[in-house]
């Protein structure tokens, strides 16, 4: 039997987006789609908040990009290896009842929280088309998972080197043009994106959720460092969300807010891939 | 013979033009010497009204007593027979409004240093690796308490010596929830918290880490598991803000997050992970002990501080010693001063915080005179940082996923006065039956928690 929080398998997805599934039965068991965990590699670690990919048996699988020191850290963990720290699931479900068409859109590493929600709505019987956008062909990830969780599944590069030559908010207008009528619009990924698709969907009125994905620390409302305003009201993103309407969400605040420690992230990041290059220079 | 000084022997500190730079422990603690001196100054009164003083009833002219006569391993059995977490009290408790406060000294000078020498005997049994392990044999029970600050330490490590097993569950990542993340470790260092919960697991106690009751187990969940009662002392987590226009810009933070990213994740050390935000100038909002905290952190992160409260000074929530050490430090205080909107700039960061002064009118329902603000006497602080320390409630986590649980409308759950709540089996007390209150009054709940559970279990086999 795995160990605690143990990676039990570690897939590179790309060269900058790996997945891992970590042995932790309690969480497997009562997660679903929407809902994040929190985890610390080391026993120094930042921790960061992860939106759950998928669930197989007593593993659960969250997807992250080297983006910055932690999740750097987090990457020089492999098989085998135990994280410090995982717990969760945190958040609510994303709400998939009475939905019986969606168009569920992802981008990028959004992708892969994009990937249980579609199949959510899938397996309760929904209609999904399944949107996924990325910046180019080499680093489209979970093509076959997501492929098997929608009814039609749409890949957009932004450079044209595969499937659909444009953002994910043109194919979502192409085929709102030709005619689909969507009960609901998901959309999860990076939030200049979240905010063009709600500006798409408000013209034809769909109801859209968004997934946020703020600076947190505890994950369980106590910090308040997640809130974001929805219809002119506070919430936590940790326990009120991470789903909203989006239509209601002041995006431009939100974006603002996501830069709070963008400096010290800038920094953090350099000084680990200093580290890396005198290691490997050692 | 009694030493009849009329002032309490001094405790060492650090400087504070030097303390105000670091975070090390501001208050060093008596030498053996100065505790002794301290000692002869309890007059061992027949019925001393400062043991009715304390929430936990520590027999004070006894463990005092035994300082007097250098018996020093005496003094910490007295004192940990009713006290869980001495080095703790010792440290944060509001001695002077409850036992210094009934201390017959305090009625000419200053009361006995009751609080100093509480600090001093579990520092010294801490040093010397003495443990009260008393404990009666298992008697098979289980019982799971949720939360592992100040009451759940308390009703777990009761109930342990009466021969439960306990099992602690606890969120975050590392156990003693507001002594962890909450106060700063310059007045309570956290090698002493972890200290005192590594002597309740010494006890039996199991702790589980990164479990989030409510989440990934219900508390149905636990009592199918075999828990025949449920402690919850999951405090009150959850922040206010002022519902003031300007809240969610760049640089407004709750004190929760601004003290968790500084206690709980280190962000004060240079090479921390977490990041926290480089202020020059902050505004702290709120006059308690959590303002006071958030105050002198972000004074040691080398930002110039003012402490904004809409009442007055005699109104100031924390304790005398907290406001004290602040002003020594250089912390400026804005008495009856009430913020009206925070101002931000084109990137959507603070930039100023307007604020309206304040006068007290009439008494309001707490007791204390309401203030009322002056028409016309607004002006403009700026800042680049604001910190809202005005009060936290229940967080709402375990009463929404526990059905028939009943909590009142401030969200805080209801219990009668044994800790018992409207389920069967499931008691609750401290700050998530109360509201924000003391570390104190929160293991006064838990062991009054802890003897009801008995009562209950026992009367249930």
């Amino acid at each position: 039997m795995p160990e605690k929080y143990e990676i039990v398998r570690k897939k590179v997805l790309t060269p900058d987006i790996s997945s891992i599934s970590v042995y932790a039965p309690l969480i497997a068991g009562k997660a679903r789609a929407g809902q994040f965990i929190i985890l610390r590699a080391t026993a120094e670690a930042e921790r960061i908040p992860l939106t759950v990919s998928s669930v197989d048996g007593e593993l659960v699988t969250v997807v992250y990009q080297k983006v910055g020191d932690s999740t750097m850290t987090l990457d020089e963990l492999e098989a085998g290896e135990c994280l410090h720290d995982f717990v969760g699931p945190l958040g609510e479900p994303t709400p998939i009842e009475g939905v019986k068409r969606a168009a569920v859109v992802g981008g990028g590493l959004g992708c892969a929280i994009a990937l249980p929600v579609s199949k959510a709505l899938h397996d309760a019987g929904a209609k999904v088309d399944l949107i996924g956008g990325f910046r180019t062909k080499d680093i489209v990830i979970l093509e076959d998972e997501m492929r098997a969780a929608c009814d039609d599944l749409y890949i957009c590069t932004d450079d044209g080197s595969y499937g659909y030559a444009g953002f994910t908010t043109g194919k979502l207008e192409e085929l709102l043009k030709a005619g689909e009528k969507y009960d609901r619009v998901y959309a999860i990924g990076p939030l200049v994106m979240m905010k063009f698709v709600c500006k798409v969907t408000e013209k034809y009125d769909i109801p859209t959720i968004v997934s946020m994905n703020p600076i947190m620390i505890d994950g369980t409302g106590m910090c308040g460092c997640c809130r974001v305003t929805v219809d002119g009201q506070v919430k936590f993103a940790c326990v009120d969300g991470p789903d909203f309407d989006g239509h209601k969400i002041d995006f431009d605040e939100t974006i603002a807010r996501a830069a709070t420690y963008k400096e010290f992230e800038q920094r953090r990041r350099a000084e680990h891939k200093c580290r890396l290059e005198g290691m490997n220079n050692g | 013979m009694a030493d009849m000084s009329l002032e309490k022997t001094k405790m060492p500190e650090q400087a504070p033009d030097v303390r105000n730079k670091n975070f090390l422990e501001v208050a060093k603690g008596y030498t053996p010497e100065l505790a002794e001196k301290e000692s002869h100054r309890c007059l061992g009164c027949k019925n001393p009204r400062c043991v009715e003083g304390c929430p936990v009833n520590v027999p004070i002219p006894e463990f005092i007593g035994c300082i007097q006569k250098g018996d020093m391993e005496g003094a910490y059995h007295a004192l940990s027979r009713a006290n869980a977490l001495p080095a703790v009290c010792g440290r944060v408790c509001p001695q002077e409004s409850q036992c210094e406060g009934r201390c017959v000294r305090a009625i000419r000078g200053e009361s006995v240093g009751i609080g100093r020498l509480e600090r001093y005997v579990a520092d010294w049994a801490l040093e010397n690796n003495i443990a009260n392990t008393d404990k009666a044999p298992d008697n098979g029970h289980k019982v799971a308490v949720i939360g592992s600050g100040p009451a759940g330490l308390t009703c777990a490590g009761e109930l342990a010596r009466m021969g439960y097993q306990v099992t602690i569950f606890e969120a975050f990542h590392v156990a003693g929830g507001v002594l962890s993340y909450g106060i700063p470790e310059f007045r309570l260092p956290k090698t002493i918290v972890e200290k005192e919960v590594d002597k309740l697991r010494a006890l039996g106690v199991d702790i589980q880490l990164n479990m989030v009751i409510g989440k990934v187990l219900s508390i149905d969940e636990l009592f199918e598991r075999g828990y025949e009662a449920v402690f919850v002392g999951s405090g009150a987590g959850l922040p206010q803000f002022m519902k003031i226009p300007g809240e969610s810009l760049v640089g407004v933070f709750s004190a929760n997050e601004y003290l968790t990213r500084i206690n709980l994740m280190k962000a004060y050390k240079p090479d921390s992970a977490t990041p926290i935000f480089e202020s020059k100038k902050v505004a702290v909002v709120g006059g308690g002990n959590v303002a006071m905290d958030a105050a002198r952190c972000a004074k040691r992160m080398g930002a110039d501080v003012h402490i904004v409260y809409r009442r007055g000074e005699a109104e100031l929530p924390a304790r005398a010693e907290e406001v004290h050490h602040a002003r020594e430090e250089g912390i400026h205080f804005d008495l009856l001063c009430n913020p009206t909107m925070i101002e931000g700039d084109e990137k959507g960061r603070v930039r100023s915080m307007k604020v309206i002064r304040m006068e007290l009118g009439e008494p309001d329902a707490s007791g204390r005179r309401r203030p009322v603000p002056i028409e016309g006497s607004e002006f403009e602080m700026e800042v680049d940082t604001v910190i809202v320390a005005i009060g936290t409630s229940p967080n709402p986590l375990i009463r929404s996923t526990t059905p028939g649980l009943e909590a009142n409308k401030r969200g805080c759950i209801t219990t009668d006065e044994t800790g018992a709540t409207s389920r069967e089996g499931v008691f609750c007390g401290g700050d998530a039956a109360t509201g924000a209150a003391t570390v104190i009054l929160a293991m006064g709940a838990g062991k009054t928690a802890a003897k009801s559970i008995h009562n209950y279990i026992m009367g249930k086999n």
